[in-house]
């Protein structure tokens, strides 16, 4: 297996590819990833402060997490007319179900903000948009980061579908690979492609802990 | 306009009637995935039950059912097929593999989230672990246990139209061949297709679950089903 692997690695083509599907998976698993959180603080928020639209929202928000990825890659260009092989298309694709993911937890993590510490922000003196991102975002992000790693996980997972489509970051290694009959760039692909969800997740916890101060002193739990 | 090519695909009855057309390979496509769910259900239920019950082992069901989440569908029929060859049997028992996780959590989770008080009165009115398991454990375990079958059929119902890259039949050798014909109107009509399929399977096991529910624990709403692939 070692010897494969040198060899595989030994040609510049090859290890161009692998660069190159490595550096494109990282931006598919990553831009939707920050798309979609931004798309669920103000969905989240309007559940929580809503209650006769949560039902609906939640509801279609489960509905559209329902279709398959690669059902979802080739519906996006046919209704916002995109190329059909645009790297946009799963972009938009993951996005939708990052968003569609995060608007419970956002829900949620605001829910669980006591209300005396939304109180005691009110009387120092924060205005109501202030007061939300100073207050209360930063507060919801424990509830909210959980969610925020079950993203970055699957959405690593689900880039490599858009191989398919011909977008597919380290997709391109399994596609490759099966075409030509060659089992080394199928397991360079899987092995990346896990330690690149678990670097995602690292980093996640990593960036909570540091925006999250607070927690550290008290219960140090993850 | 593309929706023009999807109409004008559609219109076509040879595209729904032949052998290899809408209905068929739907047909195909639900067969795979109840029999890749099923098959996992029964491997993989009586195992979570049995660990929710005893509560020994959760903390690996947990780490498997987490970290299979980041396993690459497309890299793992590539590499089954390629290491077992071309065939249905080696792409369904990928598809089972995939399955397991979800339906093994789901069933662990169910019997976990079973409150300590309604298991020790279960013990108290003197049931044996057998009848505690089934008369007590298993009714109120089951939302998230069907929670877990639900996860388990999203997955699988995307995993099959993956799959259709290396040979297995169903809607996503419809789409696939769409994509590689440059035939748009059958590549989304496929894609409709499958995510209708996707909805409806969902939908049907969610009204399963609230009907097998006991009335007394069924208030909240229904687990919501995570991660598709």
């Amino acid at each position: 297996m070692i010897d494969e692997l040198a060899h595989y690695f030994s040609s510049p083509s090859n290890r161009e590819v692998v660069l190159e599907s490595l550096g494109q998976h990282i931006y598919l698993a990553l831009v939707p990833l920050v798309l979609g959180a931004l798309l669920a603080v103000p969905a989240g928020r309007l559940a929580q402060r809503a209650p006769k639209l949560r039902g609906v929202l939640l509801g279609s928000m489960n509905v559209l997490y329902t279709i398959p990825s690669l059902a979802l890659f080739v519906i996006i260009p046919a209704v916002i007319g995109t190329g059909a092989t645009a790297a946009i298309n799963v972009v938009i694709a993951l996005t939708i179900y990052n968003a569609a993911l995060l608007v419970r937890p956002v829900m949620e993590g605001l829910d669980s903000v006591p209300e005396h510490v939304v109180t005691a922000a009110t009387a120092l003196g924060y205005r109501p948009r202030r007061r939300f991102f100073a207050v209360e975002v930063p507060l919801a992000l424990p509830v909210l980061s959980t969610s925020l790693r079950v993203a970055s996980v699957s959405n690593v997972s689900l880039v490599s579908v858009g191989a398919l489509i011909g977008i597919g970051g380290l997709g391109r290694l399994f596609t490759d690979g099966f075409q030509r009959d060659y089992l080394t760039p199928i397991l360079i692909g899987v092995v990346l492609t896990l330690a690149l969800a678990m670097v995602g997740d690292l980093l996640i916890v990593a960036l909570r802990r540091l925006c999250t101060p607070w927690q550290r002193a008290s219960a140090g739990g993850r | 306009m593309i929706i023009n090519e999807l109409v004008a695909w559609l219109s076509d009855p040879e595209h729904w009637l032949s052998s290899t057309g809408l209905l068929a390979q739907t047909g195909r496509h639900l067969y795979y995935c109840v029999l890749s769910v099923l098959c996992a259900s029964i491997i993989a239920m009586p195992i979570g039950l049995w660990i929710g019950h005893t509560g020994r082992g959760g903390a690996t069901v947990v780490v498997l059912s987490n970290s299979l989440r980041a396993l690459p569908t497309l890299g793992l029929v590539t590499l089954f097929v390629l290491v077992a060859g071309i065939g249905e049997a080696p792409t369904l028992a990928g598809l089972v593999i995939l399955a397991i996780p979800a339906v093994l959590s789901g069933a662990y989770a169910g019997v976990q989230s079973v409150p300590a008080e309604v298991r020790d009165a279960a013990k108290g009115m003197g049931m044996t672990p057998m009848q505690q398991l089934w008369q007590v454990e298993l009714p109120n375990a089951a939302p998230l246990l069907f929670g877990g079958v639900r996860t388990a059929m999203l997955q699988v119902v995307a995993t099959a139209s993956v799959a259709a890259y290396v040979g297995l039949g169903g809607l996503g050798s419809i789409l696939l061949e769409g994509i590689k014909t440059y035939d748009y109107g059958q590549t989304l009509a496929a894609a409709l297709c499958i995510a209708l399929l996707a909805v409806l399977l969902d939908v049907l096991l969610s009204r399963l679950s609230r009907a097998v529910t006991p009335r007394g624990i069924r208030s909240g709403p229904p687990a919501a089903a995570t991660s598709t692939g």
